[in-house]
């Protein structure tokens, strides 16, 4: 299927062409709409069905309607307590990524210093070691902390800290960092003002749209988190979403529209941040791109 | 909106301008950092050092470990359970970085520009991507349900074919995740060549139209050449993705079934988690990591020789 767009051609072969040409275009839209959005869709729809059906098989219009699914899977599968849980992790853990990046992006994009260069490099080394590569070792830390003597095994820190050192945030915030001119913290400088009144006062408030950004990205990041919490907790009552979805499908007195509910709640949150802040995320994803 | 990258950091605080700079001066940008270096020192650095460590001990919990010199490296490379669980990672990542870095490039072709139906087209088909790998991982089990009556089999049922069992299939579990990854990876990839698209020298459409070039040659001479940037960047992340994949196969096959689904990521976390072997899994992990390192500074060696 040729799908060039090319003005010339249509314009020699008449209106038939064109006719063709929009026709092929709108039929694979429909084929993107349909592969892409249509499962999420008729998960939804299934899980608003009062109807038994059988287990794989996924409606495209909910039959009886009713929340009764979403009833079950909150109260009596306690998904309530998983999103707790999730909600927990997500949002302190995006909040103190958030704020352990912008602190960082400050001194690497406003500050020459020995050890910068090394500094960079370290940041960027972390980049090369995800956790899974990491897992063995870090659940064996995660068990004693050297030097402190502490254990996050079991803990909702144990699941959060890990993920607060995130290079990709860094780099990003330093990069929107560098962009500010000098002359404004000159200004506020000559004013008398410190390092911290500087990034407090200027900066900070200039970083917003790029603060917006690293929040969206940090938080379907640390959302999608499977391995972490898995390594930090083998007790359900401590279990993310993500992680509890393989315990509540094992109940095998549970119906089939009762898991989809229980899905269709996991999937909701990072579509929803990604669909209320989509100018955020396309910034961060256009950046990401560019630099490589 | 995207910030440009010059630098343009100018020395104003450079002790040779301001005089001596004081102590405090000094310390301040280290103050900066020091939460995110103590974080990346416990959780990254730090487990990395243990896991080499570990990599030369027998790890046994309460009593002491036992030093085994190169042992677990030796039983690394001649582990063939292992050595299949690499090949199968490898076809992996061949297959989906390919196939997704294919289908996203013709998709960018269809789906460029910024016209409002194109942005929510985008925006409609982007969902997967943002959807975590566990939830995924449940839509598609649910979606190759090995009955007749399960999506996949449904549809494939409309021309003719018989119910397949997908991930209940030695045979085609492998080939089914690989369906599945794509499925949620296209759309990272056809954003990013959309970018890339837009970043094209439109002249040098017009100039290659003068010289009568038709659209496949306008394709092979001006939009790949001028993806190229885009291209490197699908490639490197979909490998760095592929290699470590862990989630998407741990929630659904869990390496099965008959292992015909062992990735090296699930054997290391099994030989670790079930066989509570931690010096072999920490060994396995080390040679992955250097694996991963070498690979991508080396391809990003080639990338910068490439653009001198």
């Amino acid at each position: 299927m040729n799908i060039d767009s090319s003005s010339g051609h249509a314009a020699a072969a008449g209106t038939r062409a064109a006719w063709l040409q929009w026709a092929a275009r709108g039929l694979l839209y429909a084929m993107l709409v349909v592969v892409f959005v249509g499962p999420f869709w008729a998960f939804l729809m299934t899980a608003l069905s009062g109807v038994t059906i059988a287990p794989g098989r996924l409606l495209l219009w909910p039959e009886q309607p009713t929340l009764e699914n979403f009833r079950y899977a909150w109260f009596d599968a306690k998904v309530w307590r998983y999103l707790l849980n999730s909600a927990v992790v997500v949002v302190v853990g995006t909040a103190l990524q958030l704020a352990v990046s912008a602190l960082a992006a400050y001194a690497l994009a406003r500050k020459r210093f020995r050890g910068l260069a090394l500094v960079s490099f370290l940041v960027l080394s972390t980049m090369m070691l995800p956790e899974e590569v990491i897992a063995i070792p870090l659940f064996m830390v995660l068990g004693n902390l050297p030097l402190l003597n502490l254990s996050l095994q079991n803990t909702h820190l144990g699941m959060i800290l890990p993920v607060v050192g995130w290079a990709f945030s860094i780099f990003m915030l330093t990069e929107f960092m560098r962009a500010i001119p000098l002359e404004l913290e000159e200004a506020a400088r000559v004013d008398g003002a410190n390092d911290w009144q500087v990034f407090w006062l200027v900066i900070l408030p200039l970083c917003k749209p790029a603060l917006g950004t690293a929040a969206v990205f940090g938080f379907i990041m640390i959302w999608d988190q499977y391995l972490l919490p898995l390594l930090v907790t083998n007790r359900e009552s401590l279990y993310t979403l993500p992680v509890a979805l393989a315990t509540v499908r094992a109940d095998e007195t549970m119906k089939p529209a009762v898991f989809i509910a229980v899905s269709v709640i996991a999937m909701l949150p990072s579509i929803l941040v990604y669909l209320g802040l989509q100018k955020a995320f396309n910034r961060g994803l256009l950046a990401g791109a560019v630099k490589g | 909106m995207k910030p440009n990258l010059e630098h343009n950091v100018k020395p104003y605080d450079d002790p040779a301008q301001n005089g001596r700079r004081s102590f405090g001066d000094a310390l301040s940008p280290w103050l900066f950092l020091a939460p995110a270096l103590l974080i990346f020192l416990y959780f990254k650095f730090i487990p990395m050092l243990r896991g080499v460590q570990m990599s030369f001990y027998k790890v046994s919990f309460g009593d002491a470990d036992e030093w085994v010199g190169w042992d677990n490296f030796a039983r690394v490379f001649t582990d063939e359970a292992l050595r299949n669980a690499a090949g199968r990672t490898l076809l992996y990542v061949l297959v989906t970085v390919t196939l997704s870095a294919f289908i996203g490039l013709l998709l960018a072709q269809a789906l460029q520009g910024t016209a409002r139906h194109m942005r929510i087209l985008r925006t409609a088909m982007f969902l997967p991507a943002v959807t975590s790998a566990a939830v995924v991982a449940e839509i598609w089990r649910i979606l190759y349900a090995p009955t007749p009556a399960g999506v996949v089999n449904t549809v494939i049922g409309w021309v003719g074919a018989a119910p397949q069992g997908f991930f209940s299939n030695p045979d085609q579990a492998l080939a089914a995740l690989m369906g599945m990854h794509v499925w949620k990876h296209v759309p990272y990839d056809t954003v990013i060549f959309v970018a890339g698209l837009a970043g094209v020298n439109r002249e040098l459409y017009d100039a290659a139209a003068v010289d009568g070039a038709n659209a496949w040659h306008r394709f092979v001479h001006v939009t790949l050449p001028g993806l190229a940037p885009a291209i490197t960047v699908v490639l490197t992340l979909g490998c760095i993705r592929g290699f470590r994949v862990f989630t998407e196969v741990y929630a659904t096959t869990g390496g099965g079934p008959a292992g015909s689904t062992e990735v090296v990521m699930t054997h290391i976390y099994k030989q670790g988690f079930q066989e509570l072997d931690f010096g072999y899994a920490a060994a396995a992990s080390t040679v992955l990591f250097l694996f991963t390192a070498i690979a991508t500074a080396a391809f990003l060696a080639w990338r910068r020789r490439g653009k001198r």
